[in-house]
């Protein structure tokens, strides 16, 4: 059984008297411990699909199931215990947390929130947390304008992973860091989804980041469903338009005879 | 190699909360005449630094020490006049990095009288507390030889910046805005502007030009604001075209199509490009020569191939590496997790 289930999903917005089809009539599955990469241009409809998932926004048509329930019928005291299985990572967690929150304050939230540990408790769950994602506890109370882009990415991965989530929606979530610490966050990502079981659906432009970390691949061009399926057979060999034209825009490194692969 | 631009002992420090941070050490570089050089580096390298300070748009309360010398050839052609008061504190001509010319070498300062007036000093770090402000006016100094005038931002030198919705007037029509550039810098007049700048327009491959000129740039998308702010920043006939993370807000393929506009216009116009990135397979793509920078020193400088080829420092090689190309091993095998 999927963990996530989308059918015919559906979202216009208005715009100047105008209704613009930013999702149009969408399905796709999520298995557990998988990651499904959804991908497209600037207005593909991408991140509106994760929005509408995570419930931010709601859909005019369509159904989502999660964890074997209608997700969209769910409200007040159920939707929040169920959301707590479901997480999100955005590209900037600067914009994401209060800048000058504690690193302490941004993981207690959680655990506070959903009842996981009692606040007697809560000091050695956030150490552990943070241990879990490659930080030191001593990184607790310090504010998060202070730390680095990539641990603050660690800190908001740490932060998904507190409520023991089956599902971490990653909207851009490494694209905006620097290329040492983007394949770093990667492997914490993987081995987290190795041994914890969580499944991803990850929003990404870069196909070199899709093809190495997702296991399928769903494409979209103008809120359509283009192109799907296994992620190197897709991306190795597109069919649609937009997917010859995503392969030929990526840029390729070279590295002629010095490379040993 | 003709060179335009000579950048010598280049060091910049931002001061922020009372502690001073040295954003860029003791960078020399020269970038030649019509070259395509691209500035790579992480968050903290100062690639944007530099770019700032050789277009002269470093902030007031930035200390700056070392000399940029411009090799500009006659830049005063008739008919062009020098922008009056437009941009009076982002010129370069207003001393920030001060027009030094060849028969002044640090050298030659060195135990002058004259030391202490100047914004160089020959003992590393030792700064005249007088540099408050960041600003000193040198002593005019007579050039004797090459170096020419410094160079006017918005006529010598374009500037494109990574968000053009950042850098384009959201409620003045785009075709007055590319219009003004040229109007300003090459003395034409309005309707001779708006008629250079609806060429432009073709030249950037805005769709219809026409209602374009009179278009607002929130009717437009990013990658087709992008294009307007390219065609404002090479209006006036820069020799210098600054590229500082033009495409790194727009998705792949924009980018891509970009990238291609930047290159076509570049050889077309004989400009000198510095492209200012993160991504080091873009800027292989696009670049002759690449400079690595990181700490905001400068790693390693070599030809694309070099680079890319056969780097000789590790940090170079670490860059490389951490690369996700098209091509790389999938991570999932690794951790065991099998597609």
């Amino acid at each position: 059984m999927s963990l996530l289930a989308v059918s015919n999903l559906t979202k216009r917005y208005r715009r100047g008297g105008k209704s613009i089809t930013a999702v149009d009539d969408v399905s796709f599955h999520v298995d557990p411990g998988e990651t499904l990469a959804l991908a497209g241009p600037s207005g593909s409809g991408k991140s509106t699909i994760a929005r509408l998932v995570l419930r931010l926004i709601e859909p005019d048509a369509g159904r989502i199931e999660f964890e074997g329930s209608d997700f969209l019928a769910l409200s007040g005291a159920t939707l929040r215990a169920r959301r707590a299985r479901l997480q999100m990572v955005f590209q900037d967690p600067l914009a994401a947390f209060n800048p000058r929150a504690t690193v302490a304050h941004v993981l207690d939230d959680p655990l506070r929130i959903h009842d996981i540990a009692s606040r007697a408790e809560r000091p050695r769950r956030i150490a552990a947390l943070l241990e879990r994602v490659g930080l030191t506890a001593d990184l607790a109370p310090r504010a998060i304008h202070e730390i680095s882009g990539g641990q603050r990415q660690r800190v908001a991965i740490a932060r998904a992973i507190a409520t023991k989530p089956s599902l971490i929606v990653l909207d851009e979530a490494v694209s905006a860091l620097d290329v040492s610490v983007r394949r770093e966050i990667l492997d914490l990502l993987l081995d987290l989804q190795h041994q914890e079981k969580i499944a991803y659906l990850l929003i990404s432009h870069d196909l070199g980041v899709i093809r190495s970390v997702a296991h399928r691949i769903v494409l979209l061009d103008a809120g359509r469903i283009a192109e799907s399926g296994n992620t190197r057979a897709v991306i190795d060999a597109p069919q649609s338009a937009i997917g010859k034209a995503l392969l030929a825009a990526a840029p390729r490194l070279n590295r002629t005879a010095q490379d040993p692969t | 190699m003709t060179t335009l631009a000579s950048i010598r002992n280049l060091t910049v420090t931002y001061r922020r909360d009372g502690t001073e941070v040295v954003a860029l050490k003791s960078i020399s570089l020269d970038i030649a005449a019509s070259e395509r050089l691209a500035i790579i580096g992480e968050s903290g390298s100062g690639k944007s630094t530099l770019a700032l300070a050789i277009a002269g748009l470093l902030p007031a309360s930035a200390r700056i020490e070392g000399h940029i010398d411009w090799f500009l050839g006659s830049t005063g052609k008739a008919g062009a006049k020098a922008p009056p008061s437009v941009l009076p504190d982002i010129s370069p001509s207003r001393g920030e990095i001060a027009p030094s010319s060849l028969s002044s070498p640090i050298a030659n300062v060195a135990g002058d009288e004259a030391t202490a007036k100047l914004p160089i000093s020959p003992l590393e770090g030792e700064m005249s507390g007088r540099t408050e402000g960041g600003l000193i006016e040198r002593n005019p100094q007579k050039s004797l030889a090459k170096p020419s005038q410094p160079p006017f931002l918005g006529r010598d030198i374009g500037f494109v910046f990574q968000d053009p919705s950042a850098s384009l007037d959201p409620v003045m029509a785009i075709g007055k805005q590319i219009a003004e550039v040229a109007r300003t810098h090459l003395g034409l007049t309005w309707p001779q502007a708006y008629a250079k700048a609806k060429h432009l327009l073709e030249r950037v491959r805005l769709p219809d030009p026409d209602s374009a000129l009179r278009a607002f740039p929130h009717q437009l998308s990013g990658g087709q604001k992008q294009r307007v702010a390219i065609a404002a920043a090479i209006a006036a006939g820069p020799k210098l075209l600054i590229a500082d993370e033009a495409t790194s807000a727009l998705d792949t393929i924009v980018q891509a199509e970009i990238v291609a506009l930047i290159r076509r216009l570049v050889t077309e116009d004989g400009m000198t490009l510095l492209f200012i990135n993160h991504d080091i397979a873009l800027a292989a793509e696009l670049a002759e020569r690449i400079a690595v920078f990181r700490h905001g020193r400068l790693v390693e400088l070599g030809t694309t191939a070099q680079i890319i080829g056969a780097p000789a420092e590790p940090y170079t090689r670490a860059l490389l590496d951490a690369h996700i190309g098209l091509d790389a091993k999938p991570l999932l095998n690794r951790a065991g997790l099998h597609p």
